[in-house]
């Protein structure tokens, strides 16, 4: 006699348990006043090297740290160290993307509130970081001038997720007959309305306008309270 | 490739939704998966067949249905659904059928979800 089977109905989120752990972290950014901006995009795309010109040139006025995810090795964290901002490293294993729980982890009991920007740098990877919701209020897709302009075209899941989208290694455009156009479209066609910059880390081109925009992304979300509580007028 | 830890936490899901109906067999699971969720159908199936070994969905089959993709309009407020079928490299623009006015407003495309269990009674 075969057993009879009958459909239940869950419908459950695959990843809810990678949504509960972002969205608590998203919350403590918040309560903490901390920006938390991340980086994803393919490998070699350039950004360790984008990371560490943002901090040197944001903690002059900020107070900048970094969290960062690399499959094996903490050479991207001893590099960024030289930064002289508060780095730490994310070791993934064979794990391909960072998920919430990681960079829990890794925050431990990291004082936040003396932070006004964390970056997280994600693992070199176009596809699997797309569905991990790492609780960051800005991501950031960086995509280098040597790749190719075809790249959103090509992974349109990630260019679709992010925010903002950064065109890297500026300074080898020429060399490669870069063709900013097309990118700009192909970009377009996967997100439209994205912000998209272009800057070479190396050679300083389109820093300023890049540093700019996390200042005022960060102050649209900040302007709001004042960082003292007000107090409620004693009674008499 | 996270197609495995995506499997992996399927299998847990539905363990844990057997394990609280008192152990019943799981002859399926069904998931919704949008083509806009960055999980390759092909590659999850290949991923269940390996973590169901050994777990209390070892005979379990997985049912994929894949959802299009649709946006809507913020000038016209028309729903277009962009068919990516994967496999194909470049998909269609987040542009509007009917007025062309590109549009970033995903309403479907991103699921990824189990939406029912085959069990045995």
């Amino acid at each position: 006699m075969t057993a009879q089977t009958r459909i239940v109905e869950i419908r459950t989120k695959i990843l809810k348990q990678n949504d509960v752990a972002a969205r608590a972290l998203r919350d403590r950014f918040e309560a903490a006043g901390v920006y938390t901006v991340s980086f994803v995009s393919s490998p070699g795309a350039g950004k360790t090297m984008l990371l560490e010109k943002t901090l040197l040139l944001l903690r002059e006025g900020y107070r900048v740290a970094a969290l960062v995810g690399d499959l094996a090795t903490d050479n991207d964290a001893r590099r960024l160290a030289r930064s002289e901002v508060p780095v730490r490293q994310i070791t993934t294993g064979t794990v391909c993307h960072l998920e919430a729980e990681m960079v829990r982890t890794a925050l431990g009991d990291w004082p936040l509130e003396d932070l006004d920007f964390l970056f997280i740098e994600n693992v070199g990877n176009l596809v699997c970081p797309a569905s991990y919701d790492l609780g960051e209020a800005l991501r950031i897709v960086l995509f280098s001038v040597t790749e190719g302009e075809d790249k959103p075209l090509k992974y349109p899941t990630i260019f679709n997720t992010a925010d903002v989208a950064l065109i890297t290694k500026a300074d080898l455009a020429s060399a490669v007959e870069f063709d900013a156009e097309a990118a700009f479209i192909n970009i377009q066609a996967v997100r439209p309305g994205i912000q998209v910059l272009t800057v070479s880390a190396k050679g300083g081109e389109g820093m300023s306008a890049w540093i700019k925009l996390l200042e005022s992304r960060r102050r649209e979300v900040s302007h709001a309270p004042t960082s003292e509580p007000t107090r409620e007028p004693a009674q008499t | 490739m996270h197609e495995l830890s995506i499997a992996c936490s399927i299998i847990d899901l539905a363990s844990e939704e057997s394990e609280q109906r008192g152990g019943v067999a799981v002859r399926a699971v069904h998931v919704r998966l949008g083509q806009l969720s960055g999980v390759v159908k092909s590659a999850l199936v290949s991923a269940f067949e390996l973590a169901r070994e050994d777990s209390p969905l070892a005979t379990a089959r997985l049912v994929v249905e894949e959802t299009p993709i649709i946006i809507r309009c913020p000038s016209c407020h028309t729903e277009t659904t962009l068919d990516w079928p994967q496999g194909l490299e470049s998909l269609p623009s987040f542009c509007c059928s009917r007025c062309g006015v590109p549009s970033s407003d995903v309403r479907s495309g991103r699921e990824l979800e189990v939406t029912a269990l085959e069990i045995e009674e």
